[in-house]
């Protein structure tokens, strides 16, 4: 690695964890029932929202009231989006007359957007009308963020109140977090991005004639470029804040229209963490102990640094079949140098190493290079962070609510250790938890080996991958893997438009989601019941150090025996074929 | 329960009016009036004629210009179509494209033994990439000026007054926009 890039990754980690604290202690304040600074902008509003939909601000609601609510309106919303798509051939905002998306990708789109996924089957410029981008993707990118965040949000309040039957307003939460936090953080966001080239217009596409004439495939001369325009500054920053990744383009974040300049860029990289890593703060506050919040961002922060190494050094390593061709991959200050397949010139291998790894570790999914062109160890990075549930800052509540599954599992097997009632945050945790957190842990894990095994042994799923070999292998298992934790990036030679993988990886993503938000509003509740047991000298302190370690020992152990075959039979072997090249 | 169903629709309803409809309309009005030209597409014009974006890259194969980066998109820099190769690192094509280009950039200039920077023999992701590293860059300008007749020294001088730099010198990789640097290099003649 150069010394560039340490100072890179150094300085990524470092802008997370200093805005960490100020974003996390707003939105407690927020999810208390403050909102400093912008309570008089936006408090009208609000209060016109719920009179409007009828919800009563100061409701509280059982944790089955609340999990109903919080599927009623992704149910609806899932519906909504199916529909736009089907019928946006009729619907104005749609200037270049693209036709109705077929049936089983406008279902995989609709699962994918609302379970806060945003896989994407489809190439964005030439299916989605501006209408269907706005009415239903950009929506969805706000309220899946929404729903995941109010899910947690409930779940600390489990920890946090004492013998309580209730956990909160699923609406309240819904709508303070699109309100408070989501809202005001896009709109500057979006605003930044336009600064730096990021177009946001209702133009139809623009026609450039091309300095020197082309050649299509066929030897037809091509002397106009067809430029493709649209509101994509509105969608990249929401999709970047709120884990989403679903692109404006085909291409995502490697799109020059999606993210020209090294600074959108560094600000893109860094929105994808910045409300999960502040989230962790969040917790910590809300449930009294800030330190507890801190041991999370630490776990997080010590396995985020450690495979993002990784990367950065296999892919400045570069491609050895490359090598020996003639070409220079030596990294000089006049060329990035490493494996360049798939990544733009203007951020070289660095940045898009520590976007792979970033947007990953998140359930983000966005991309700015092709994780498919990647090194074997180069692209195992970013499919191991998606395998181990994607709890390192993580989707914007879904990984905060997911390490806190491995939490409960770290305590409990702490206490069959020293034999001792386990204990966290005060709560005892019992069978019932455990069996929420396994169900949590285990149904994605499930999900992503079911899923890949039925593809490879259907001739449906085999005709997908683009690469011969082993990394056919691996572009099946990360399409389940990034299903099953939704994430939404890809190895994305995979041929996945198809009615085998749109309906297999649309069941996987609605499962994934559901299955564990409702096991942990569950545990939530079970939580909330429970009395407060105060500390004594048996309590395991779970801000120190130690637990830390043990917290991201659980973590490696429990992925690594669920995922070493799989990562064998793609990856592992395929770096060895390399090597021996 | 039916009230739930009824706060969801209505719920879906006022989110859908408020983060589909007023937040981009609000920020394709404040983008228009403050960034006009950045928001929509950076366009290169001249005497009333698109000459091409200053974000998107173009195809060009005549030796008398500086070359991109290989493009996966079908035709090559199809900005209505972005798209990468998505080829593994041990992929035949990989290899057999990177091959194809190599021998293209070696009969085009037979007196260059450099090797040949990476990123000229790869495709970028979006198959649009505007730029070219300054490496790669400085190996085409023998090329580029013994096809135009001109001083090597002048091309080189070229490239260097059009690299453009780390931001901060830290973030992001120095590298050169190729349809600005052969647009200003048909204004030298």
């Amino acid at each position: 690695m150069t010394s560039n890039g340490i100072l890179r990754c150094l300085l990524y980690i470092g802008a997370l964890t200093a805005l960490a604290k100020p974003l996390g202690e707003y939105m407690a304040r927020v999810y208390e029932g403050h909102a400093p600074g912008l309570e008089r902008l936006i408090g009208p509003l609000e209060r016109v929202v719920y009179r409007l939909c009828g919800v009563k601000a100061g409701e509280e609601m059982t944790w089955q009231r609340y999990s109903y609510a919080m599927l009623a309106f992704n149910g609806v919303g899932l519906l909504v989006v199916y529909l736009l798509q089907r019928l946006q051939l009729h619907l104005p905002l749609n200037p270049m007359r693209l036709g109705a998306v077929s049936p089983d990708s406008a279902f995989n789109t609709a699962v994918s957007f609302a379970s806060n996924t945003n896989w994407q089957g489809y190439g964005g410029e030439t299916t989605m009308s501006y209408l269907t981008q706005m009415l239903g993707l950009t929506v969805q990118n706000f309220v899946s963020a929404a729903t995941g965040m109010a899910i947690l949000v409930a779940l600390i309040r489990g920890f946090a109140r004492k013998q309580a039957e209730t956990i909160g307003n699923f609406w309240v939460d819904l709508t303070r977090t699109t309100l408070y936090i989501l809202l005001p953080l896009s709109a500057v966001l979006a605003l930044f991005l336009v600064s730096q080239g990021v177009v946001q217009t209702f133009r139809p596409s623009a026609q450039a004639t091309l300095l020197q004439p082309a050649k299509d495939s066929k030897g037809g001369i091509v002397n106009e470029q067809t430029i493709a325009l649209g509101p994509a500054a509105s969608q990249v920053a929401i999709k970047q804040l709120g884990t989403n990744g679903g692109g404006f383009f085909n291409v995502n974040s490697s799109h020059p229209f999606e993210n020209p300049t090294p600074l959108s860029n560094f600000l893109e990289m860094l929105a994808i963490n910045l409300i999960g890593a502040a989230l962790c703060c969040t917790f910590g506050r809300m449930t009294g102990d800030a330190r507890q919040g801190w041991a999370l961002f630490g776990a997080m922060t010590i396995i985020f640094a450690s495979l993002l190494a990784l990367c950065v050094v296999m892919e400045q390593k570069g491609n050895p079949a490359l090598a020996k061709l003639g070409v220079n991959q030596a990294a000089t200050e006049l060329q990035p140098g490493g494996n360049m397949e798939g990544k733009e010139a203007r951020f070289g291998v660095v940045d898009s190493a520590i976007w792979a790894t970033a947007t990953t570790a998140a359930s983000n999914g966005s991309v700015n290079s092709m994780h498919d062109s990647f090194t074997p160890l180069g692209g195992f990075v970013p499919l191991v962070m998606i395998l181990l549930g994607e709890i390192v800052y993580g989707g914007v509540g879904s990984g905060l609510y997911g390490m806190i599954l491995f939490v409960v599992v770290a305590v409990f097997l702490a206490g069959l250790m020293v034999g001792r009632t386990p204990e966290y945050l005060g709560k005892k945790v019992e069978a019932y938890e455990m069996k929420m957190a396994s169900i949590g842990i285990l149904v994605p894990a499930a999900l992503v080996l079911l899923g890949t095994a039925l593809a490879v042994v259907t001739a449906a799923g085999r005709t997908g991958p683009a690469n011969p070999g082993p990394h056919g292998f691996s572009e099946i298992l990360y399409a389940f893997a990034s299903a099953g934790n939704n994430n939404g990036s890809a190895f994305a030679g995979l041929s996945a438009n198809t009615f085998f993988y749109n309906t297999s990886l649309g069941v996987t993503m609605f499962f994934a989601r559901y299955w564990i938000a409702i096991p942990v509003l569950a545990m939530a509740g079970s939580l909330a019941r429970k009395k407060l047991v105060p500390a004594s000298g048996g309590t395991l302190p779970t801000h120190t150090p130690l637990f830390v370690f043990f917290l991201i020992a659980v973590i490696l152990l429990v992925g690594a025996l669920t995922f070493f075959p799989a990562l064998a039979l793609g990856p592992v072997v395929e770096h060895l074929m390399l090597a021996a090249r | 329960m039916i009230r739930e169903l009824k706060t969801a629709l209505l719920m879906l309803a006022v989110m859908t009016i408020l983060t589909g409809l007023l937040y981009p309309l609000a920020i394709t009005g404040v983008a228009q009036l403050a960034f006009y030209r950045s928001a929509n597409g950076s366009l290169i014009e001249r005497s009333g004629k698109i000459l091409g974006s200053e974000l998107i890259g173009q195809p060009f194969d005549d030796p008398r210009y500086f070359w991109g980066r290989l493009s996966a998109t079908n035709p090559a820099y199809n900005a209505a179509a972005s798209s990468g190769s998505n080829y593994g690192p041990l992929n035949p094509v990989l290899l057999k494209a990177a091959q194809a280009r190599i021998d293209a950039l070696r009969a085009a200039d037979p007196g260059n033994k450099d090797l040949i920077p990476v990123d000229l023999v790869t495709s970028s992701g979006s198959g649009l990439d505007p730029h070219i590293s300054p490496a790669a860059a400085f190996y085409e300008a023998a090329r580029v000026a013994s096809k135009r007749g001109m001083a090597v020294r002048r091309v080189r001088a070229l490239i260097a007054a059009h690299i453009e730099t780390r931001w901060l010198g830290i973030f992001g990789e120095p590298r050169v926009n190729v349809l600005e640097l052969n647009l200003a290099l048909d204004r030298m003649k």
